[in-house]
C-alpha cells in the first residue's frame, strides 16, 4: 500500500484493534470463555446435580474451587455448565435478534415510503415497552423454560438492530457512489449485496457485541425470576436467587456465578466498545492519527 | 517597527514526527492586508492558529518566533495572556458560518461576550457597542437581530455576525480563514468588500488565507504561497502576478480559471440534436420538526443539446440546478415536463429499456471521497457499468476494457487493484469518469464536478473532459457555480435562479454582453484576472 | 388564538402528540393480544390446580373470554378508558385498584433511582469528556463500563449482605410510604435507590461523556476559545450548555427505562410496587393483572418521553423559533 501526496497511510482495521490492549486482553477472555462454555461437560470435576449434604456450604478448597453450596453440590461445576447454557442462549437468540432485525432495517431503509412507516411504527411500539417487561410478557404467553427464553430475549431485541440497520442503511442510500449506481441502472439486489451491506457492517458489528452482553444480562434475570432456565438445569442467575438465605454465611454461592456473569458481560462490552473506536469513522480518524506519532 | 502588527519568524509545527509548518515567517503592517495562498495540505490554517496562539491540536508542538505590535511574544506564551489576546487584540473569522455560532445563544449574546471580557462593559453597555456593530455590518434590521439566533439568518448573514464577534473589540489584527469559501460568489463579494472598508476605518491588519487566487487577488497588498508548509514565494501582490518567480505559483496562476481565458472548440453547424427537455417542473415536499412545506425546486425549464456540445448550467446553491441533473439520471421525479433523448422519452420509461436509457445518460458528482464505494476495488467499481449493461465477455474481458478506460483518462492500468482510501482527490475523480464512461455514454452530466479540487488538479481534469469531448464526441451536461470554469467549458449557457432559467444563450454572447441583470451581478462579483491593486487607486469595487 | 395554534412549538407539540396517541394504539392492541395469543387456553392455566367446572366457567364469563373477540376488543378499549382493566384471576381484586396500590412505591424508586444517578452521572459524565485521552477518563470510562456490566439483582443482594445483614445499618427489605414516615421511607429506599441508581449512572455517564465530547469538536467552541473567554465559560456557557440538550433526552428514556426496569430490584428487596407485582402475576399466569400492568406501564413511558421532547422543543430555539 504505497501512499501518495497528501493521503495518510490506513492501517488495516485489526491491526489497529490489536494496538488497544484492553480489546485483545477482553477478547483473550471471551476466547476462554467460549472454549470453556464448549467443553463444559466434559471437564466438570463433579455432577452438576451431585447432591453430598454431609458437605453442604463447604468454604473453597483445592477440593471445590468454589466451595459447595447448600445441597453439597459443587460450584464449580454448576458455574462451568450454566455458563455454557447461558452462553447458548444469548448466541441464539442475538442471532435470530441480528437475521430478523437486519432485514426489517434494511428493506425499511432501502426502499422507504409506506413499507418504512409501518415497519418503524412497529418497532416504535415494541420500543414503549422496557426490555424485561416485553420478555416477562412473552414469557407469561409461552410459559417458562430455555427455549421461551430464547425466543423472548430474540424477540425484545430485533427492533434495535433493525433501528441500527435502518439508520445505516439510510446514511449509506444517499452517499454518491450508491446514487451513481442507481443512475447508471444497476439493479437493487446489486445494490444491496456490494454497495449497502458491506457498508453497515461496522455498526451492526458493534451492536452485536453489545447485544450478547445485555442478553447474558437478560438471560441471567430471567433466571433470577424463575421464569428462564428451568432446575435441574443449573443456571447463573437461579444459583444466585438460591444464594439469597446463605449469603453471610456462605459468600461463594452469591459471588462466583455473579462474577462469571460480570466478567462475560464485560468482556462483550469492551470488545464492542473497541470494536466501535476501530469502525466508527469519527473515533477511527483520531484514533489513527494518536496511532502514527 | 511597531507599525509591524505581526512578525512571525521561523515559524515550525510539528505533531509527533510530521513536520507540518517549516520555517515560516511573514510580517503585517497596519491597515494591509497580508494573503496567505495555498492547496489543501498546505499548512496555511495551522500557521495562522500557531502563530497567534491557538492551536490546540493534541501533541502539536510549535517554534521559532510570533511578535504582536512589536511587544509581546506569542509562541510559548502564557495561557492567561494568550486569553487576553484572542478576541481583544486578535479577532478571527472562520470558515463555516453554520457550525461556527452557537445555535442556543442569541447573536447579541455572542457579541457582547467577547465586550465584557475585554472591555470590561457592562451588560448595557455591551448592548448598545453591539447594536452599533451589527450596523456596521451592514445587517439589516439590527435591533432585532440582537434577539434572534444563528439559525434565523442566511450563510452570508452569519459571516457578517462573526466579522462584527471578531472586530468587536476593535483588534489589532483580523485573522480571516477561508472566510468565503462556503458562500455564494455574490455574497462573496459582499464580505469582501465589508473587510476592506472596516478595515479603512478601524486600521486593522488583516491576514486573509485562501485557496482561490481569485479572492486574493481582490484583498492582499502582500502575498505569501505556502505548499507542503513551506514559504515558496513571497512578494507584493502585483509582483506575485504579472512576475510569479517560482514554478509552483506559475503552475498555480496558470491553473487559475479566468473569464475570457479560454472557450471550448467550436461545434460544427449542423450537430444532431440529442436532448430536448420541455416544461420540467419539480416540487420536493420538506418535512420539518414543525411541519410539511413545500420548496418549488425547478420551474418549468426548458433547453436542448447538440451532439458533441456542452451545456453550462450556472446557478448559486439553491438554484434548482443539481435537481434537474436528478430527473435526467432518475434519482428524482418531475412533477411535470418531457425531456427526449434521442427520441425516447426520459421521464416515463421502465424495464430493460429503462436500463437502455440508463446506459446512454452517465453521471459525475462534486465529492471524490464519497463517489467512490470505499470497501470496492478500483477494477469492481469501474466494471459494474460492463456487467449491468452486459458490455464485456467474461472476467478478461472486463479486466482488459476497465484497463482501457484508466489509460483513457490518463492513470496507470495497475491502479485497477488498488481501493480509493489510496488514491488522491484528483486520481478519484478519474476513477468517476472511467466508470462514467464505461457504459459509453451519448450525455455525460458533471454535477460540480470539479468543485471541490485543488486549483491546479482541477485544471487538469478541466483538460482531460476536454480532451475526451473531442476524441468521443461526448455531449457534456456541465453544472457548476464557477463562470470562468462554465465559460473555459461551455459552448452555450442556463443561468438559474430559484429554479427559473434567468438566461440562456450561447456561451460567447453571454460573456460578452449580458442580458439579464442577474447576469450581470454575477459576472461583476467574480474576482478579475488582475488583482485590485493593478486597477489603481481611486477605481471603485 | 390563531397564533397560538400555529406557533411552531404547538405544531411541534401536536406532531409528537399525534405519534405517541398512535404508537398507544398499537400498544393497545398488542397487549390486548397478549391473552389471545396463549397457545392452550389461558383461563384453564391460571385456574391450575383450583380448576372445577364452575370456577371455570364463572372465571370465564367475568372475564368476558365467552364472547366474539372483536367484541371484547372494543369492551376492552372502553373499560380501559373508563379505568376499568377487568379483574384479578386470581384473587379477584379490581385490576385498576390494585395498580394505583402500587404504583407510588415504583415511582419513588425511580424518581430517588434517577436523581441518584443523574447526580453521579453529570459531573462524572462533564469531568471525563474535558479530560479526554487523560488517564481520569480512563478510570471513569473504565468504571462506568463496571457498572453497564454488573447484575442489578446481584449488585442488591450485595448489598444487602453488606449493609443490611452484616453491618446493620438498613434494613434488609420492605417499605414505608413517604407521607407516613419519612424518616423510615428513606431507610428503606437507600438500598434499592442505590441499586437502580448506580447502575442507571454508569449508563448514562458514557452518555453524557459522548454528548459533550461531540459538542467541544464543533466550530463554535472554537469560536468562544478564539474569543478569549474565560476556560470556565467556555466550559460551561458553550460546551456543557449545549450537551445539555441530547442528555436530556437520555435522562427522560432512562427514567422511562427503570420503570419498567425495577422487576428485579424490586424482588430483591420486597419492593411492594408494580414490577413485583408484574412478577407475581407471570408466574402465576395472572393475565388481567398483567396485561393492565404491562399497559400502565408503556402509557407511562410514552408519556415521559413526550414530556422530554416537549422540553426540548421549549429549550431548543431552532424549534421554539422554526
Amino acid at each position: 500500500m504505497s501512499t501518495l501526496t497528501g493521503e495518510s497511510t490506513r492501517v488495516a482495521s485489526w491491526r489497529l484493534l490489536l494496538r488497544n490492549p484492553v480489546t485483545v486482553v477482553s477478547a483473550a477472555v471471551l476466547g476462554v470463555v467460549v472454549v470453556v462454555a464448549v467443553v463444559a461437560n466434559w471437564i466438570t470435576p463433579f455432577g452438576v446435580n451431585d447432591v453430598d449434604v454431609p458437605n453442604a456450604l463447604r468454604a473453597p478448597s483445592g477440593e471445590h474451587w468454589f466451595g459447595t453450596d447448600e445441597l453439597g453440590r459443587d460450584v464449580f461445576s454448576r458455574v462451568l455448565v450454566a455458563m455454557q447454557a447461558s452462553m447458548r442462549v444469548a448466541v441464539v437468540s442475538v442471532a435470530f435478534a441480528v437475521v430478523v432485525g437486519v432485514m426489517v432495517g434494511v428493506i425499511a431503509g432501502y426502499r422507504g415510503g409506506w413499507v418504512d412507516t409501518v415497519f418503524m411504527r412497529v418497532v416504535d411500539v415494541m420500543f414503549a415497552f422496557p426490555v424485561l417487561l416485553l420478555a416477562l410478557a412473552v414469557v407469561a404467553i409461552l410459559g417458562p423454560g430455555t427455549t421461551t427464553t430464547i425466543l423472548a430475549i430474540g424477540i425484545v431485541y430485533t427492533p434495535i438492530f433493525a433501528r441500527v440497520a435502518r439508520a445505516s442503511t439510510l446514511s449509506v442510500r444517499v452517499e454518491p457512489y450508491v446514487q451513481m449506481s442507481r443512475a447508471m441502472g444497476t439493479g437493487s439486489l446489486y445494490i444491496l449485496g456490494r454497495h449497502i451491506v458491506p457498508n453497515i457492517a461496522g455498526p451492526l458489528i458493534v451492536q452485536t457485541s453489545l447485544s450478547l452482553a445485555f442478553a447474558i444480562l437478560s438471560e441471567a434475570a430471567l433466571s433470577f425470576l424463575g421464569l428462564g432456565i428451568q432446575p435441574p438445569q443449573p443456571s447463573l442467575g437461579r444459583m444466585i436467587f438460591d444464594s439469597q438465605g446463605f449469603v453471610t454465611m456462605a459468600w461463594w454461592m452469591a459471588v462466583f456465578p455473579g462474577a462469571t456473569i460480570f466478567v462475560i458481560v464485560l468482556a462483550f462490552n469492551l470488545v464492542g466498545d473497541g470494536l466501535r473506536d476501530v469502525l466508527d469513522p469519527k473515533q477511527r480518524t483520531m484514533i489513527e492519527a494518536r496511532s502514527q506519532r | 517597527m511597531t507599525d509591524q502588527v505581526l512578525s512571525v519568524r521561523g515559524l515550525r509545527v510539528r505533531i509527533g514526527r510530521r513536520h507540518i509548518v517549516r520555517d515560516v515567517g511573514f510580517a503585517v503592517q497596519r491597515e494591509q492586508t497580508l494573503g496567505i495562498v495555498g492547496e489543501s495540505g498546505s499548512g496555511k490554517t495551522m500557521t495562522a492558529l500557531a502563530a497567534t496562539g491557538l492551536l490546540d491540536t493534541p501533541g502539536a508542538v510549535v517554534d521559532g518566533s510570533s511578535i504582536l505590535a512589536g511587544e509581546t511574544e506569542l509562541v510559548g506564551a502564557s495561557a492567561r495572556l494568550l486569553r487576553s489576546v484572542h478576541g481583544g487584540r486578535i479577532g478571527f473569522v472562520f470558515q463555516d458560518p453554520g457550525t461556527s455560532l452557537n445555535p442556543l445563544l442569541t447573536l447579541g449574546r455572542q457579541i457582547t461576550e467577547s465586550l465584557e471580557t475585554h472591555r470590561k462593559m457592562t451588560r448595557r453597555q455591551a448592548n448598545t457597542r453591539a447594536l452599533e456593530l451589527l450596523e456596521a455590518v451592514g445587517l439589516p434590521d439590527p435591533e432585532s437581530r440582537l434577539h434572534a439566533y444563528p439559525h434565523q439568518l442566511s450563510g452570508g448573514q452569519r459571516q457578517r455576525v462573526m466579522v462584527a464577534i471578531a472586530l468587536a473589540c476593535d483588534p489589532e489584527l483580523l485573522i480571516a480563514d477561508e472566510p468565503t469559501t462556503s458562500l455564494d460568489v455574490t455574497t462573496q463579494a459582499q464580505i469582501v468588500e465589508l473587510v476592506r472598508d472596516l478595515q479603512r476605518d478601524f486600521g486593522t491588519a488583516v491576514v486573509w488565507i485562501s485557496h482561490d487566487l481569485g479572492v486574493i487577488g481582490q484583498v492582499a497588498d502582500n502575498v505569501t504561497v505556502l505548499r507542503d508548509g513551506e514559504i515558496v514565494e513571497q512578494a507584493p501582490i502585483l509582483d506575485v502576478f504579472d512576475d510569479p518567480q517560482h514554478a509552483y505559483t506559475q503552475e498555480l496562476l496558470h491553473a487559475r480559471p479566468i473569464v475570457g481565458r479560454s472557450a471550448p472548440a467550436p461545434l460544427g453547424n449542423d450537430a444532431p440534436l440529442l436532448l430536448r427537455v420541455d416544461g420540467l417542473d419539480v416540487r420536493f415536499a420538506v418535512t420539518t420538526p414543525v411541519g410539511r412545506s413545500t420548496v418549488h425546486a425547478v420551474k418549468r425549464l426548458s433547453f436542448e443539446l447538440k451532439r458533441g456540445m456542452t451545456l453550462g448550467l450556472v446557478g448559486e446553491s439553491g438554484s434548482g440546478k443539481s435537481t434537474v441533473a436528478g430527473t435526467l439520471t432518475g434519482l428524482v421525479e418531475p412533477d411535470a415536463g418531457t425531456a427526449q433523448l434521442d427520441g425516447v422519452d426520459v421521464f416515463d420509461v421502465r424495464g430493460a429499456a429503462g436500463r437502455a436509457l440508463r446506459r446512454k445518460i452517465g453521471l459525475v458528482f462534486q465529492d471524490p471521497f464519497s463517489s467512490l464505494n470505499p470497501r470496492m476495488r478500483v477494477q469492481t467499481a469501474i466494471e459494474e457499468p460492463l456487467r449491468v449493461h452486459g458490455l464485456a465477455k467474461g472476467r478478461s474481458g472486463r479486466e482488459t476494457r476497465v484497463a482501457e478506460l484508466l489509460e483513457l483518462v490518463g492513470l496507470p492500468a495497475a491502479f485497477a487493484s488498488r481501493y480509493p482510501h489510496e488514491l488522491s482527490g484528483g486520481q478519484r475523480q478519474r476513477v468517476s469518469i472511467a466508470r462514467a464512461l464505461a457504459a459509453e455514454p451519448e450525455l455525460l452530466i458533471l454535477d460540480e464536478a470539479t468543485a471541490s479540487l485543488d486549483v491546479s488538479v482541477q485544471a487538469h481534469i478541466l483538460d482531460l473532459l476536454a480532451q475526451l469531448q473531442r476524441e468521443l464526441g461526448l455531449t457534456y451536461l456541465f453544472i457548476g457555480h464557477d463562470l470562468a470554469v462554465i465559460q473555459q467549458m461551455s459552448h452555450e449557457v442556463l443561468v438559474m435562479r430559484d429554479g427559473e432559467a434567468v438566461e440562456y444563450r450561447p456561451a460567447a454572447q453571454l460573456f460578452a454582453d449580458p442580458e439579464h441583470e442577474y447576469t450581470r451581478a454575477l459576472l461583476a462579483a467574480v474576482p478579475p484576472a488582475r488583482p485590485r491593486a493593478a486597477v489603481g487607486a481611486g477605481e471603485g469595487s | 388564538m390563531t397564533a397560538a395554534l400555529t406557533h411552531p412549538i404547538t405544531r411541534f407539540i401536536a406532531r409528537r402528540l399525534l405519534y405517541s396517541l398512535v404508537v398507544l394504539a398499537g400498544v393497545l392492541v398488542a397487549v390486548f393480544a397478549l391473552v389471545h395469543l396463549v397457545p392452550g387456553d389461558p383461563v384453564r392455566i391460571a385456574l391450575g390446580t383450583r380448576y372445577s367446572p364452575e370456577a371455570y366457567s364463572a372465571l370465564r364469563s367475568a372475564s368476558g373470554l365467552d364472547r366474539p373477540i372483536v367484541e371484547q376488543f372494543f369492551g376492552y378499549l372502553a373499560s380501559a378508558f373508563t379505568g376499568d382493566l377487568g379483574v384479578s384471576f386470581r384473587n379477584g381484586d379490581p385490576v385498576t385498584v390494585t395498580l394505583l396500590e402500587r404504583l407510588p412505591a415504583t415511582v419513588s424508586l425511580g424518581v430517588v433511582g434517577i436523581f441518584i444517578a443523574m447526580v453521579i452521572a453529570l459531573p462524572a459524565g462533564i469531568f471525563s469528556a474535558l479530560r479526554e485521552g487523560r488517564i481520569s477518563d480512563a478510570i471513569v470510562r473504565i468504571t462506568s463500563q463496571f457498572g453497564v456490566s454488573i447484575p442489578d439483582f446481584w449488585l442488591g443482594i450485595l448489598l444487602i449482605a453488606l449493609f443490611a445483614t452484616t453491618l446493620g445499618w438498613l434494613p434488609t427489605s420492605g417499605y414505608r410510604p413517604l407521607l407516613e414516615d419519612p424518616a423510615g421511607w428513606l431507610r428503606h429506599i437507600v438500598l434499592p435507590a442505590l441499586t437502580v441508581g448506580l447502575v442507571a449512572a454508569a449508563i448514562m455517564t458514557r452518555y453524557v461523556r459522548s454528548a459533550v465530547l461531540e459538542v467541544a469538536s464543533m466550530g463554535y467552541v472554537r469560536t468562544a476559545r478564539s474569543k478569549g473567554l474565560p476556560p470556565r465559560v467556555v466550559t460551561f456557557r458553550h460546551t456543557v450548555r449545549n450537551a445539555l440538550v441530547p442528555v436530556l433526552t437520555i435522562t427522560g428514556i432512562q427514567l422511562a427505562t427503570i420503570l419498567g426496569g425495577v422487576i428485579v430490584v424490586e424482588v430483591v428487596f420486597a419492593w411492594p410496587g408494580l414490577g413485583r407485582l408484574v412478577y407475581n402475576a407471570v408466574a402465576a399466569r395472572d393475565y388481567p393483572v398483567i396485561q393492565g400492568a404491562v399497559l400502565l406501564i408503556a402509557t407511562l413511558f410514552l408519556v415521559i418521553n413526550l414530556i422530554v421532547d416537549v422540553l426540548y422543543a421549549v429549550v431548543d430555539p431552532r424549534i421554539r423559533l422554526a
